[in-house]
């Protein structure tokens, strides 16, 4: 039993070492979405190109476009003088965000039922609302015998990521994104190639059981996605600077477990599909929503209730849960039960799907 | 409890879909014998095999392999039996020696065996210099050659060949079969595929398989002494006009061109066939030489296959 997994898992590597495009793939793929998440995903926003319509043209207006841009959010690239040329700069994608201040500014500072000024924004760009609220609440510069500005009702303090740096919530659910991709796709492409080749048809004719078959297979890329995963980690460590606060033993155990997840599902994908460019494209079907709902890039809570449930049959979803909380909050896994559970029976749903597809025959 | 019969089926059908591509086939193949499926591209050759094999599972029908009841009892087969596909299926990014060691892996030999048995292989079958190239760089016999060695490493009681010859040249052909007899020897028992004559004549006993059911069996001298046809020889100048003055006639079933020569089967039910044919001719003017000769495996082939010509059929050896 163990020598003929051994010998399946040997063929593996030996072939795998010879499939150079693969096997750049493997240190390929991290690299690369680790720099293109890391440094271009930003939802710290900065820099937004604005326009000013400034109607009552007081120093006090001026003061507060300067410290709107004192804040370093937004970039006051033209002045407009009237609403239609405002209007027309957004049009045409000159700017994103424009801040109309009144002529009746100054008086409209002393009432408190109407708004003082306006921040029109781009709806057709996503992030830039929140920004705007941002924006809103910049306080009224601070001018003795006029103004004194008001204390903040509510102090906001960033735990685990007191700079509140991006990279610092991606890179540690990167990881999980990038073993779902090339996990999945690596194993099911590598069955799915060998049905395509015939070889399946002359293995099935020898002793061989499919256990063998199957775990001697996915073993090499068990390897390959610990690699893979500490790639990340000491990447995101090295440019990013992104803290691991937690056990790296619980990150691993974790990290194995979602490793077996993914690696099942590859294996279900490589017992529908028949051509490897199926195989590819069924991946590809379900890496998409696993980047989008689970939680990598938008909150999940905020997420619409059947998306909730899609999210909740996804590995990812609950992949990043773990490993936010472990490498970020230093969370112990049993601290972490409920996704470390729901990962542990999907993976194994996952697994009786396909030992029950998995068959030694062809038909 | 084994019978004398390395395989038998009753009843064997697969159907897929609403096409039945193997149709009530009955089958008693001796052991220690060379036997071989005959058939155009369809005729459910490699569907037979694979249900034999337990690739598939026949819809209906039964069957014994090794008197191990298959598709039931088919994981036990697996050590007795070498099967070798249509295509190449070994990894061709593996080289040759690695190839032998996965298979001899796979098979459960160990290790002192496994060097010793693909060092003979090796030897034997001529790969000793090709053994650290890899497969895709091989030629189309030293393909097949590594595939007959992977299949015989484990030293199998029966061997299952689907169209072994397909790709490789006539000089090959010849070599693999010799290999073949060898095994044969030793007591192995082979089932064949193919749709070459020459190869099928070299069987101890065929099936010729039409379209999903098997339409003749028997040694290929029984099948050629025992056709139901008369088979006439008519050399003419023109051989077109003279395929056209009997090509119509009710009791001509078929007639072919050999080069400068007509070769016709005619139902053997009518009476003398030479004398009308040669008459029909004279009628015609035509100029030709008549002569009853001994029917070819083709001869039964064609025979056996209901004399439709429009349809594939198997290529002559001689072609080749």
């Amino acid at each position: 039993m163990l020598n003929r997994l051994f010998a399946v898992a040997s063929k593996e590597i030996r072939q795998l070492r010879r499939d150079r495009l693969t096997f750049g793939m493997i240190v390929g793929i991290p690299l690369m979405q680790m720099l293109l998440f890391g440094y271009a995903i930003n939802f710290d926003v900065r820099g937004i190109k604005a326009t000013v319509f400034d109607e009552a043209q007081t120093s006090l207006s001026r003061a507060l476009i300067a410290d709107m841009q004192a804040t370093g959010v937004v970039r006051v690239v033209s002045h407009s003088a009237s609403s239609a040329e405002m209007n027309r700069r957004m049009n045409a994608g000159e700017v994103s965000i424009a801040v109309h201040i009144p002529r009746d500014f100054e008086r409209r500072r002393l009432e408190t039922d109407r708004p003082m000024a306006q921040i029109l924004i781009d709806g057709s760009q996503p992030s830039l609302e929140n920004l705007a609220q941002g924006l809103s609440g910049t306080p009224l510069p601070a001018r003795p015998g006029i103004y004194r500005p008001a204390a903040h009702r509510f102090e906001i303090r960033t735990q685990y990521n007191p700079e509140k740096r991006t990279a610092v919530q991606i890179v540690p659910a990167l990881i999980g994104v990038i073993l779902s991709m090339t996990m999945m796709m690596f194993t099911a492409v590598a069955i799915v190639r060998e049905r395509e080749r015939g070889n399946l048809e002359l293995l099935i004719t020898t002793p061989v059981r499919s256990i063998e078959l199957m775990i001697g297979k996915l073993l090499p890329y068990v390897f390959i996605g610990l690699i893979q995963t500490s790639l990340v980690l000491a990447l995101g460590t090295v440019l990013f600077a992104v803290p691991v606060q937690g056990s790296l033993l619980a990150l691993y155990v974790a990290a194995l477990i979602f490793i077996a997840a993914t690696l099942s599902l590859g294996l279900m994908i490589s017992t529908i599909a028949q051509t490897q460019t199926q195989a590819f494209q069924m991946s590809l079907f379900l890496l998409l929503p696993s980047i989008l709902l689970s939680g990598f890039v938008f909150p999940f809570d905020g997420m619409p209730v059947p998306a909730r449930w899609i999210a909740q049959v996804l590995p990812l979803t609950h992949f990043v849960a773990l490993i936010r909380g472990i490498v970020l909050r230093a969370a112990p896994l049993s601290d972490l039960q409920v996704p470390l559970y729901k990962l542990l029976g999907l993976t194994a749903v996952v697994l009786l799907i396909v030992m029950a597809r998995f068959r030694k025959r062809l038909d | 409890m084994e019978s004398g019969y390395a395989i038998t089926a009753r009843g064997l059908t697969r159907s897929f879909g609403k096409h039945i591509a193997v149709d009530h086939v009955d089958l008693q193949i001796p052991r220690a014998q060379i036997y071989g499926f005959l058939g155009p591209n369809g005729s459910g050759k490699s569907t037979t095999i694979r249900m034999l094999c337990g690739l598939l599972r026949p819809t209906s029908g039964e069957c014994e392999v090794l008197g191990h009841p298959v598709p039931r009892d088919s994981e036990l087969l697996r050590r007795e039996i070498g099967y070798m596909t249509q295509r190449f299926s070994l990894w061709e990014d593996l080289t040759v020696a690695e190839n032998l060691e996965f298979m001899a892996q796979i098979f459960g030999l160990s290790r002192s065996a496994r060097t010793e048995r693909i060092r003979q292989r090796l030897q034997h079958y001529r790969l000793e210099e090709m053994r650290a190239q890899r497969a895709d760089t091989l030629s189309g016999g030293q393909k097949q050659r590594l595939a007959l060695a992977a299949a015989t490493l484990h030293e199998p009681r029966l061997l299952l060949l689907d169209e072994p010859t397909s790709a490789v040249d006539p000089q090959n052909r010849r070599d693999f079969w010799e290999s073949l007899f060898e095994l044969v020897a030793g007591g192995t028992t082979i089932l064949v595929s193919t749709h070459y004559m020459d190869e099928a004549e070299r069987c101890h006993g065929i099936a010729i398989l039409d379209r999903g059911k098997l339409v003749a069996e028997g040694s290929p001298r029984a099948l050629m002494d025992s056709i139901d046809a008369d088979v006439l020889e008519i050399e003419a100048a023109d051989t077109r006009a003279a395929r056209h003055a009997i090509g119509g006639l009710d009791y001509v079933r078929s007639v072919a061109q050999l080069g400068t020569r007509l070769h016709a089967l005619l139902d053997k039910n009518v009476a003398d066939t030479v004398d009308k044919v040669r008459r029909q001719l004279a009628e015609q003017g035509i100029e030709a030489r008549v002569e009853k000769v001994r029917a070819s495996l083709e001869d039964v082939f064609v025979a056996a296959t209901g004399f439709n010509s429009d349809r594939d059929t198997p290529a002559a050896g001689k072609a080749a």
